[in-house]
Formats: C-alpha cells, sequence, structure tokens
C-alpha cells in the first residue's frame, strides 16, 4: 500500500510549443519519499516536464499541485516562493554563477530558503567537493560543477528534489557518476526525487520508472 | 558595501598560461592606471588579452607576475578567499552572457549579489534598482521569459545593486542589438556616475567604447594606445 497523499500531481497537463505538441494529457504523482526516472527519446518533452515540475513553466492546459498548492494557479512570485521552500532542481547547466566560488555559490543557495548560511561546509562534504570551496566554476572539472550544483539544489533543504539529465560538456562516465550522486544523496535524505536520464541502468535504480513516448507517460 | 569608487593601478604585470600547445603569453609587461571614478574602455582585437586583464582587476586571476591594486587592496597578492571578498562586496561583475540563474527570478537573481556582499539580500533594494532600470513588469519573472535585453539589463542591476567601488563588464554588449547595446551601456553609466563607481568596461565595439571618458588599446598583450594621451604609469618617458 502506498501512501494516499501525493507530494507532487501532475493532472492532465498538456504542452505545446507553436503547432508541436509536447505533453498530451499526462498524469503523474509523486508520493513522499519516493524516487522515479524518466526516460525518453531526445526531444521528447523531459526537460519540459521537469520545467513544470518545477514551476519554471506553466502547462497550457491541466494542473500542477505541489503539496496541495496549484502551481499553476500561482503568480510568477508564488512559484518562486514554493521553489525556494520545497524544490530543488538540477538542470542541464547554468546551474552556477560563473564569478561566484563554490562556497559563495551555495551560501547563495541557502540564504534564499531561510537566510543561514552555516549548512554550505556540510554540503561540499557531503558531495565530496569540500576541496573546491573557494574556487571558482571554471577552475573546476565538469564534474566537480555539477556536484557544487546538487550541493546547490540541496541547499534548502527541499521535499522535492529534480534533475534533469546531465549533459553538457560532461563525458558520459562523469554525467553517470554526477546522476549516481544525486540518486544517493536523495536516497539518504528520504527526498522525493524525479530525474531524467538516458541510462537505463540508472533509471532502474529509482522504484517507478516512467517513459517519455510521443507526449505520453508510460509505466514500465 | 561602500560608495564612491577607488582608483586601479595595474604594474608591469604579466599573465602567461600552460596550454597543451605550450605557454600562451597573455599579458606581457602592462602598466596602466584608472582614476577613482573614471570610465575607461579597453579595446583590441580578439585574443589580445583584454578579457586576462580585466579578470586580473576584478580578481578572478592572479598574475603571473607584476602587481594590481583596487584603491589600498594590493589584489595581486590575495588568495582565493580574500579575492571571493573582495569580488563579493567591491567589484560588480557583467559579462557577455548574462549569466542569471534560471531557477531565480529577476529580483532573486539581484537579491543574491547583495546577500552575498552584505548578508540582507533584501528584495526592496534589488526592486528599487530592477525599476530604475526599466524593468518593473519583469521583477518576478525567470529568465527564460525575459528577451535578451532585458536579461542583460538584470545582470547589469545584479552588478551595481551593492553599491561596488569598482564595475568592471567584460563585452556586455556583445550578444545586444545596438538599442539594447546602448541601454545596457545608459545604465553602466548611469550606476557609475550616481555612485562614483569606477568603471573598465573591455569591448570590441567602437560606439559602446566611445560613450566611456578613455579608451585604451591593447594589442599582443601589450597596450598598443592611450587614447587620451595620458602618460602610462612605468612607461618610459
Amino acid at each position: 500500500m502506498r501512501p494516499a497523499t501525493p507530494l507532487v500531481r501532475l493532472e492532465d497537463i498538456s504542452k505545446g510549443y507553436g503547432d508541436r505538441q509536447v505533453l498530451r494529457e499526462v498524469n503523474i504523482d509523486l508520493r513522499p519519499g519516493e524516487m522515479t526516472s524518466l526516460t525518453g527519446a531526445s526531444g521528447s518533452g523531459k526537460s519540459t516536464l521537469i520545467s513544470l515540475l518545477a514551476g519554471l513553466s506553466t502547462p497550457d492546459e491541466g494542473r500542477v499541485v505541489v503539496d496541495g498548492e496549484a502551481l499553476s494557479a500561482l503568480d510568477d512570485a508564488g512559484r518562486a516562493r514554493i521553489r525556494g521552500r520545497q524544490i530543488g532542481i538540477v538542470l542541464q547547466s547554468g546551474n552556477l554563477v560563473p564569478f561566484l566560488t563554490a562556497a559563495e555559490n551555495i551560501d547563495l543557495a541557502t540564504r534564499f530558503s531561510d537566510g543561514r548560511a552555516d549548512r554550505t561546509g556540510d554540503l561540499l562534504d557531503e558531495l565530496g567537493v569540500a576541496d573546491r570551496r573557494d574556487h571558482l566554476p571554471r577552475r573546476m572539472s565538469g564534474g566537480q560543477a555539477q556536484r557544487v550544483a546538487v550541493a546547490i539544489a540541496l541547499a534548502n533543504d527541499p521535499d522535492l528534489l529534480l534533475a534533469d539529465e546531465i549533459t553538457g560538456q560532461l563525458d558520459s562516465t562523469t554525467a553517470d557518476q554526477v546522476m549516481r550522486t544525486i540518486v544517493d544523496a536523495g536516497r539518504r535524505r528520504g527526498l522525493t526525487v524525479f530525474f531524467v536520464t538516458h541510462d537505463h541502468e540508472i533509471a532502474a535504480r529509482a522504484e517507478r520508472r516512467l517513459v517519455l513516448e510521443a507526449g505520453e507517460v508510460h509505466e514500465r | 558595501m561602500s560608495s564612491g569608487g577607488v582608483g586601479i593601478q595595474v604594474v608591469d604585470v604579466t599573465k602567461r598560461y600552460r596550454t597543451p600547445g605550450g605557454v600562451v603569453q597573455a599579458l606581457d609587461g602592462i602598466s596602466l592606471g584608472v582614476d577613482a571614478g573614471e570610465s575607461l574602455a579597453i579595446i583590441g582585437p580578439s585574443g589580445c588579452g583584454k578579457s586576462t586583464l580585466l579578470g586580473l582587476i576584478a580578481g578572478l586571476d592572479t598574475p603571473t607576475s607584476g602587481v594590481v591594486t583596487i584603491g589600498t587592496q594590493q589584489v595581486s597578492s590575495m588568495d582565493d578567499e580574500e579575492r571571493a571578498r573582495l569580488r563579493r562586496r567591491d567589484v560588480g561583475l557583467v559579462f557577455q552572457s548574462d549569466d542569471l540563474l534560471p531557477f531565480l527570478t529577476a529580483t532573486e537573481n539581484v537579491s543574491a549579489q547583495l546577500a552575498l556582499a552584505d548578508g540582507t539580500g533584501a528584495y526592496a533594494d534589488s526592486i528599487e534598482i530592477l525599476v530604475g532600470a526599466g524593468l518593473a513588469d519583469e521583477i518576478d519573472k525567470l529568465p527564460d521569459q525575459l528577451s535578451g535585453g532585458q536579461r542583460q539589463r538584470v545582470a547589469v542591476a545584479r552588478a551595481i545593486v551593492h553599491r561596488p567601488l569598482v564595475i568592471v563588464a567584460d563585452e556586455p554588449t556583445g550578444s545586444l542589438d545596438p538599442d539594447n547595446a546602448m541601454a545596457v551601456v545608459d545604465l553602466l553609466l548611469e550606476a557609475q556616475q550616481a555612485t562614483g563607481a569606477t568603471l573598465v568596461l573591455v569591448t570590441h565595439e567602437e560606439a559602446v567604447a566611445a560613450r566611456l571618458e578613455r579608451v585604451v588599446a591593447l594589442r599582443d598583450g601589450r597596450l598598443a594606445d592611450d587614447a587620451t594621451g595620458r602618460p602610462i604609469p612605468g612607461s618610459p618617458p
């Protein structure tokens, strides 16, 4: 038996760009503490789905409900508030401010949640990048920079951790390592995790596996 | 956080990089002074070392030899942590691409700089700066929802909100059409004049350079010309 109340509920979500329909009446429930992976061909709308879950964009039709609150009914500031409080996000790229050190990038994220910056050292330790503390992103490897990005995503102590497929400039081995870091961190902290990956072995580490195909989501 | 600019001194600075293809001499014995409150454009062909020089002034990097000072602070001898502190309090940075965090709104992106500079991150100050930048309707929008010109104005707002001593801009108009480019330059100059900050800007666009008080050209890691004819510190008479 699974708990009845989902942390996140996508209800009949449709989203398109111009003539192209990317998502068609998608329904997904994410239950507290559950880990869900999403695979699908490139261009199938996986990033669109992450963006909707994060309240970074709004659906054409349907609702995204997080912890009982419909993101689609909120204005930009309201969605920003929910994001800041409850959601941690690792995007494909652009997660770090390039002229801030690892510690500063994380400080910044913790300050947006509760104004405290005293967890930065712990997060750097947890993600194995303590020795990069005072380094700028350009002095880190791609994998180290993404680990700092994961630390940022965890900095507001979120209930929901979202991770888009780690691509960017990383080779596939490093990208997979970062994705494993995300999965491990989510597991350790008991978070509700939703992540996108192309790697079926990593996808299989989630208890629920979804596939996005022709705008529709299926359980595997 | 402070108000009013300070002078910048670059004395006999060299910068060499080790690359797989050998050692690259990006800067070759540069000396340059910028007065407190002055606006200076650095121009030159691609690869001439202008962004390297800017990075040394901003404390993003350290020279191989030579000295860089901002006011009384010797940037070139600071360790990583000291340079980070200098950047967050005393320097405002703008790059060619806006580098806004995609999951923060315009106000949050600007407040982030304040949070690091003085620990407050007050939204009111950020909103005031954004409104002043003509972005009153954009304060709660995400970077994705803004045009390129609007994003870059948010980036400028972020660079000036903590009233830095020095504003450093590396090709801030490089991705913009002429109208948006001039809006960004206007904003930088207004901020510089309002706070008395010292502004150093790297550009390859003459129309942008001409808006600043002084222009110097770099070529092959050396100072090619000081357009105002002012003597360059350390140069032979």
